[in-house]
């Protein structure tokens, strides 16, 4: 499993992020680690830096980790996670720029053939090139 | 404690607290034309520097902005998190770097104002906190020395912060309401128009001991 790059669902709201990895999972199985988290520290929507953090750990692979956001604060609030975790992980990290659902899906999809880190981010970008 | 950590502290617990203060504004203008958490956030944030100030106070200054950055980051719950964050985290990356207050000053808060800028991937104009940053820098910079410069920013900020009303927002979640944004205050101008305003209180409350 740790072949496949991670997958890792940040939206503002945690029952957009879990019914995404919901369908994700649906499409993959338990070949892709998958995380999700949404939702601000207190709870209501927005997103969490420490959320963010743990969740690109739980999905941690070798290939790297791939984050999907729905609107501005969690891309954000992602690139910032990003930026926070320890040296050796922050180059295998990207945040894609794609519709949280359909991207999610694809770029599950794709990990799960053993695609690389850029291979993944790519075909979750197709759907946002024109 | 030193006298510049004393200073530092009030500062920071009165800017803080002008921000709990101000967050049913916030969260109002937020309202208009966002998601309408800007207010209770950005209390968040605060709150949880508050909450750690004795141990920021405790620390070189370089050192304390940079754990204030870390605590808005990791606390408030939405751009703003990282956006303030940066400012405080840049801010504490150029002390580190031979930079010093009051002199560097204009250099640091540039500093801090190009996180912003970058983090955000935005610039002056449109409709954020940078239209009151931007033009405080600007000030600090041509007004560097003078005997009123507390004056002078603050009436750059407030003079800053009525200018986003005409503007149509080109960034966040404002942007999406296109026309619809203008004739509003931007949440995150308004922010950063109480910090500065609370820094400025802070220190002329200072002066005016000595």
């Amino acid at each position: 499993m740790s072949d496949t790059v991670g997958i890792v669902i940040v939206s503002h709201s945690r029952d957009i992020a879990k019914g995404t990895a919901d369908m994700v999972r649906q499409m993959v199985g338990s070949e892709v680690r998958v995380a999700f988290c949404g939702g601000n520290p207190d709870g209501g929507l927005g997103t969490s830096v420490p959320s963010i953090i743990d969740a690109i750990n739980d999905a941690w692979s070798a290939k790297g980790v791939a984050i999907l956001v729905d609107l501005g604060g969690a891309e954000t609030n992602s690139e910032m996670a990003v930026e926070m975790l320890e040296p050796a992980r922050r180059d295998h990290v990207v945040v894609c720029n794609a519709p949280i659902v359909e991207g999610a899906v694809m770029a599950a999809t794709e990990a799960a053939g053993g695609s690389t880190l850029a291979q993944v981010k790519a075909v979750a970008e197709e759907l946002s090139a024109d | 404690m030193s006298m510049q950590a004393e200073t530092f502290k009030s500062l920071v617990k009165v800017a803080a607290e002008q921000v709990i203060a101000s967050a049913p504004e916030l969260t109002s203008l937020d309202q208009a034309i966002g998601d309408g958490d800007h207010g209770t956030n950005m209390k968040r944030g605060c709150e949880a520097v508050l909450g750690k100030l004795d141990a920021i106070s405790a620390q070189p200054l370089d050192e304390a902005l940079k754990m204030i950055g870390k605590t808005l980051v990791m606390t408030v719950g939405g751009a703003s998190g990282p956006l303030y964050g940066s400012f405080f985290l840049a801010a504490g990356e150029a002390l580190s770097h031979d930079k010093h207050l009051p002199e560097d000053l204009a250099d640091v808060f540039g500093s801090a104002v190009n996180a912003v800028s970058a983090r955000g991937r935005s610039h002056a104009g449109e409709k954020t906190m940078l239209d009151v940053l931007v033009p405080v820098l600007e000030t600090l910079k041509t007004a560097a020395g003078a005997p009123d410069l507390i004056e002078r920013v603050r009436a750059t900020a407030n003079e800053a912060v009525e200018r986003t009303a005409p503007m149509q927002a080109t960034k966040g979640r404002a942007s999406f309401l296109g026309a619809r944004s203008v004739g509003h205050i931007d949440p995150g101008a308004r922010s950063s128009c109480v910090l500065v305003q609370a820094v400025c209180a802070s220190l002329e409350g200072r002066q005016d001991n000595e």
